[in-house]
């Protein structure tokens, strides 16, 4: 059967990996490239890589940092952050990307996603969902967090997963950067709502809330940063405990 | 030189930087004429069944592949590349695939679809490449081999399936060697050494 994948996530802004806390206070974590061999080694099973670099002209550094990483190492990885046109995406895969993440675009214009799912395959296309807690749902933000979209999480993921997504990355605003542990009850609905992949993201914390996510929240992967970058768990020391708790991951 | 058939709708990125890190030469080529020229041929894919032998066609690529393969020179699938090797895929009715091996391609019932991650083949017949251990799917179809002996290993999702043929010389994956680690690129410099 499938492992469960842990896929360390990271930000990159102007080049530099960053990690806030809430969507804000961004922290210097690192080198992307140099980051994402730290992880192959110690057995990563994707990367993510969001780019969250504010001006369009500075993002150009992105597609060197994907054409290094995909020459060096050989798993999956996604890359994610201000993509809004097929012709970005068909950039992005040909400097090696695998798999490409979009989540405002997906809201502004839902078409793109059939588009390029129907052009690169499903499996290409990851929708991101930021989602935050109301008082008895979950709302979709877009806009890197700032602008509510007031729809409904659950049925904008039964949506995109019509429109030809192949995975959803779903992050709890709520918890993101927090470490308080991951939202377990919003990734267990949107994860039994539908039939494709869903990738938890936003406040692993310790070991404990890893294995959770998986047995009571049903994600099919966890995505994380700060616990990764900081050094407060090593990849292999999350699929050790993982493995020690009877979940298969690939050691 | 190994070619590597280049018919439009593939991601072929991946599998060329494998390629480049385990130091060997390729070309990329969408001529019918060139496939004779080469010593290795590597079909990647990614896309529909359809939509491939569809492109195939189109590129006049079915007959000289074909001819390759006669020749006994080493040929190896990846993905949609071993699954056009059967004769028709639910994915795409009424398209014919190449019908190099008899059975047919069908789709997963069970589970989450596609299967998307890592997991576990087993080798099934007697065969230098493949070893147990993990390598990355994305399928959402399967092959169904009618002869048993070309089934190199076996996987489970829900179900036990064929995840890679080895027969003469044709190789073949349902996985993706190019993105699976070092256990995957050592698969790829086993075949590429044979």
């Amino acid at each position: 059967m499938l492992t469960k994948r842990i896929v360390p996530c990271l930000d990159v802004k102007n080049g530099r990996v960053v990690k806030g806390t809430n969507f804000v206070n961004l922290r210097d974590a690192g080198d992307p490239v140099e980051l994402a061999k730290k992880y192959n080694e110690e057995g990563a099973d994707e990367l993510v890589f969001l780019d969250i670099t504010a001006s369009v002209e500075e993002r150009k550094t992105i597609y060197d940092i994907v054409r290094n990483v995909s020459r060096q190492l050989f798993i999956p990885f996604t890359v994610g952050g201000g993509i809004s046109t097929v012709e970005d995406m068909q950039k992005l895969l040909f400097c090696g990307a695998d798999k490409i993440s979009v989540n405002t675009a997906a809201i502004k214009n839902p078409g793109i996603i059939k588009q390029a799912s129907s052009k690169f395959g499903s499996q290409c296309i990851v929708v991101a969902i930021d989602a935050k807690k109301t008082q008895n749902s979950w709302n979709v933000f877009i806009n890197g967090g700032r602008t509510d979209t007031r729809i409904d999480a659950i049925e904008w993921a039964k949506k995109v997963q019509q429109f030809g997504a192949g995975e959803i990355l779903l992050t709890s605003m709520d918890r993101d950067g927090t470490k308080k542990g991951f939202d377990i009850g919003l990734t267990k609905i949107i994860s039994e709502s539908i039939n494709i992949p869903v990738i938890a993201s936003g406040g692993a914390g310790d070991l404990k809330s890893i294995s959770d996510i998986f047995e009571y929240g049903c994600a099919d992967a966890m995505l994380a940063a700060s616990i990764f970058h900081y050094g407060k768990f090593s990849v292999s020391q999350v699929k050790e405990y993982l493995a020690k708790n009877n979940m298969e991951v690939r050691l | 030189m190994i070619y590597i058939i280049n018919y439009g709708a593939g991601n072929i990125g991946s599998i060329t930087n494998a390629l480049e890190y385990l130091g060997y030469e390729y070309t990329i080529t969408e001529n019918p004429d060139m496939i004779k020229e080469a010593d290795k041929l590597i079909l990647p894919g990614v896309g529909a069944f359809g939509e491939i032998m569809d492109n195939l066609k189109k590129q006049k690529l079915i007959e000289p592949i074909k001819k390759f393969i006669d020749s006994g020179k080493p040929f190896f699938g990846i993905c949609l590349g071993l699954q056009v090797l059967f004769e028709r895929s639910e994915e795409s009715p009424g398209v014919k695939g190449l019908g190099l091996f008899e059975g047919e391609v069908v789709k997963f019932r069970q589970g989450k679809v596609p299967q998307i991650g890592w997991n576990k083949i087993r080798p099934a017949n007697q065969n230098e490449f493949f070893r147990e251990g993990f390598v990355y799917f994305v399928n959402s179809f399967y092959i169904v081999p009618k002869n048993t002996d070309i089934i190199a290993t076996k996987t489970d999702y829900y179900l036990e399936f064929t995840s890679a043929v080895q027969c003469k010389n044709i190789t073949a994956t349902q996985f993706h060697p190019e993105k699976s680690g070092e256990f995957g690129l050592d698969i790829l410099r086993r075949w590429l050494e044979c």
